[in-house]
């Protein structure tokens, strides 16, 4: 569904990426591990377009979409998700996915003098999907709270949510389990798995929880010092030389996973 | 001791022009802390853009005075105002797509962008002078008070006088419309939460599927509006040129910093702590004193704490002030 294909973003002198090809299947859930600076977040600015990148080309459904501006791969349904959860945080929980879905007819000088009524029933609308999707989330009750106000875990709830307001083809979650107790990260996981089955969401997710990854994913690609290092189900990166020189370590803890 | 005079003397002199003055700083303060929090720079062109909207008000009052159509009482400037409005937009706009732009897709540095306002601010300034010339001009018609001096002695039997100038009157009126309606936009629509949503977190929202250049547009917009409306009633009231817009930046910026830059509340606030401290401050109080203060009592200097010469410095003793006791102002902005 996504192709990079030799992805190269330098900062200055610094590669952050250097070279990354890796392709991601549709309806899968691909986990991207790696060390710290590996350049998995670089790697997904650049696929959202937050960043240009130095050289390479990203397609998608195998239309080029190398530099299109983040608003534009919203509208063609590629999301993403924040490693630091990011919410607009002078507005309510229900406003801030309310804020979602781009391109509303609210949005026109026009419209907001003459077309109050036509806005009127797309706000209604979009009201009871929000709080649809806070329902599912398990976070009714926060949808009247500041977004500042609330916790980290259920920010990273509430980033999730954001891409349930839109019909996602492809959801990039940035460590959506760091900082996150294990209750909570179990919600977000059944989440995830219950998007990509029942609405058929590819998902792309950065974790470093090795559980959660085992949980989720179906393939694993482990990226280090900016390029793909190997790509397999978890046990088969767990295995790999390379990986765990890199990135899993051979300390006495991960010694019995591997190969488990 | 006469309570009710002295209480007639101070509206008169201080609190009436204190309010019209404070309403005129609050709307440009408005426009600056607009750009501050959603386009994230100080912009120093805002005098003058207050100015230019204010010229194209100018020009088509004199078009219309030229063919004869008036407001009756009301000063025709007024019927001219959107044309002002719509005027000043364009321009400004012009100026996003010949300037700003390029900075913006560059993700250039607050800093940067600040200069090259500067830069933006000099040619705005040759522009109006340029078209209109450098001199003051009056474009005030209509009815010149609501209730004049003679008129409420006559009335009222007092020996103080209360007068309340038409442009005072629609100053106040209309900032309170304005701002009613800037509040209800930003809070209440789609487009202005938005607005918010791209202030509050510039990364969300794009990644919201927010476009940014129509948040920029509308900002623009806005901006050139209340810029427009500000110069307008500033002009009215006092009269028009181009170098006293210029200064107004100083005393504009400083109510948006003392309310706290990227608050539109904050705005409103320091508009008017800044316009009453100023007209305090350099009122000669002496009338007032002697009228409290049992006969014979009085003093004998006016009692003026500063000469009007020195204004602008009550705008700057306050700014340090305020930023050494709550550096983010009176109510929270961004502290960069």
């Amino acid at each position: 569904m996504i192709k990079v294909d030799n992805v190269v973003k330098t900062f200055g002198g610094f590669r952050a990426v250097d070279g990354a090809s890796l392709e991601i299947a549709q309806g899968a859930i691909t986990g991207l591990i790696g060390p710290n600076g590996a350049g998995k977040t670089t790697l997904f600015n650049v696929i959202a377009g937050v960043l240009k990148p130095t050289s390479g080309k990203v397609t998608m459904l195998g239309e080029d979409i190398t530099g299109l501006a983040p608003h534009d791969l919203f509208h063609k349904g590629l999301l993403r998700t924040f490693q630091i959860a990011h919410e607009f945080g002078s507005m309510t929980c229900r406003e801030n996915l309310m804020m979602v879905p781009g391109n509303q007819s609210g949005e026109t000088l026009w419209n907001t003098w003459f077309g109050r009524k036509r806005i009127a029933d797309e706000e209604r609308a979009l009201r009871a999907k929000a709080d649809e999707v806070l329902e599912f989330l398990t976070i009714s009750h926060l949808a009247e709270q500041k977004a500042s106000q609330i916790s980290g875990g259920q920010k990273k709830l509430l980033e999730l949510g954001r891409t349930m307001m839109v019909d996602a083809k492809i959801v990039f979650l940035d460590e959506v389990g760091a900082g996150v107790n294990r209750t909570l990260l179990n919600t977000i996981g059944d989440a995830i798995i219950q998007l990509n089955k029942e609405r058929g969401y590819t998902f792309v997710v950065i974790e470093h929880d090795m559980d959660f990854i085992g949980r989720l994913c179906d393939p694993v690609i482990c990226m280090a010092e900016g390029k793909v290092l190997a790509e397999g189900t978890l046990a088969e990166i767990k295995a790999n030389e390379q990986v765990i020189e890199a990135y899993l370590g051979t300390g006495l803890k991960n010694k019995d996973k591997v190969g488990a | 001791m006469d309570l009710l005079n002295a209480f007639i003397t101070l509206a008169n002199f201080v609190i009436i022009p204190a309010i019209a003055y404070g309403s005129q700083l609050a709307l440009g303060a408005l426009g600056v802390t607009l750009i501050y929090g959603i386009l994230r720079f100080s912009n120093f062109a805002h005098g003058d853009t207050m100015a230019f909207g204010t010229m194209v008000t100018i020009l088509i009052t004199w078009l219309f005075q030229a063919w004869g159509i008036s407001l009756g009482v009301l000063p025709t400037a007024l019927l001219a105002l959107p044309f002002g409005i719509a005027g000043c937009a364009a321009f400004v706009l012009l100026t996003d797509r010949a300037v700003y732009r390029f900075y913006r897709t560059q993700k250039a540095k607050p800093v940067i962008l600040v200069i090259v306002s500067m830069g933006v601010m000099f040619i705005m300034n040759g522009v109006v002078r340029f078209i209109i010339g450098p001199d003051d001009h009056n474009f005030s018609d209509g009815e010149r008070f609501i209730i004049s001096a003679r008129t409420f002695r006559e009335l009222t039997g007092l020996q103080e006088g209360l007068a309340i100038r038409t442009s005072t009157g629609i100053t106040v009126i209309t900032a309170v419309v304005v701002v009613a309606l800037l509040f209800w936009f930003l809070n209440k629509t789609r487009t202005g939460k938005s607005m918010r949503a791209y202030s509050d977190n510039e990364d969300l929202a794009l990644l919201s599927g927010i476009n940014p250049e129509r948040v920029v547009l509308v900002t623009w917009v806005i901006v050139a509006a209340l810029a427009t409306v500000a110069g307008t009633l500033y002009g009215l009231d006092k009269s028009f040129k181009a170098f006293t817009y210029f200064q107004l930046l100083l005393p504009i910026f400083a109510s948006a910093i003392v309310g706290g830059l990227g608050s539109p509340v904050g705005a409103i606030a320091g508009g008017f702590v800044i316009a009453f401290s100023e007209v305090t401050i350099t009122y000669a109080w002496k009338k007032v004193i002697v009228y409290v203060l049992p006969d014979g009592m009085g003093p004998d200097g006016l009692v003026q704490l500063l000469s009007t010469d020195y204004k602008f410095a009550v705008s700057f003793i306050i700014l340090l002030v305020v930023l050494l006791f709550r550096p983010t102002g009176l109510f929270k902005g961004k502290s960069v």
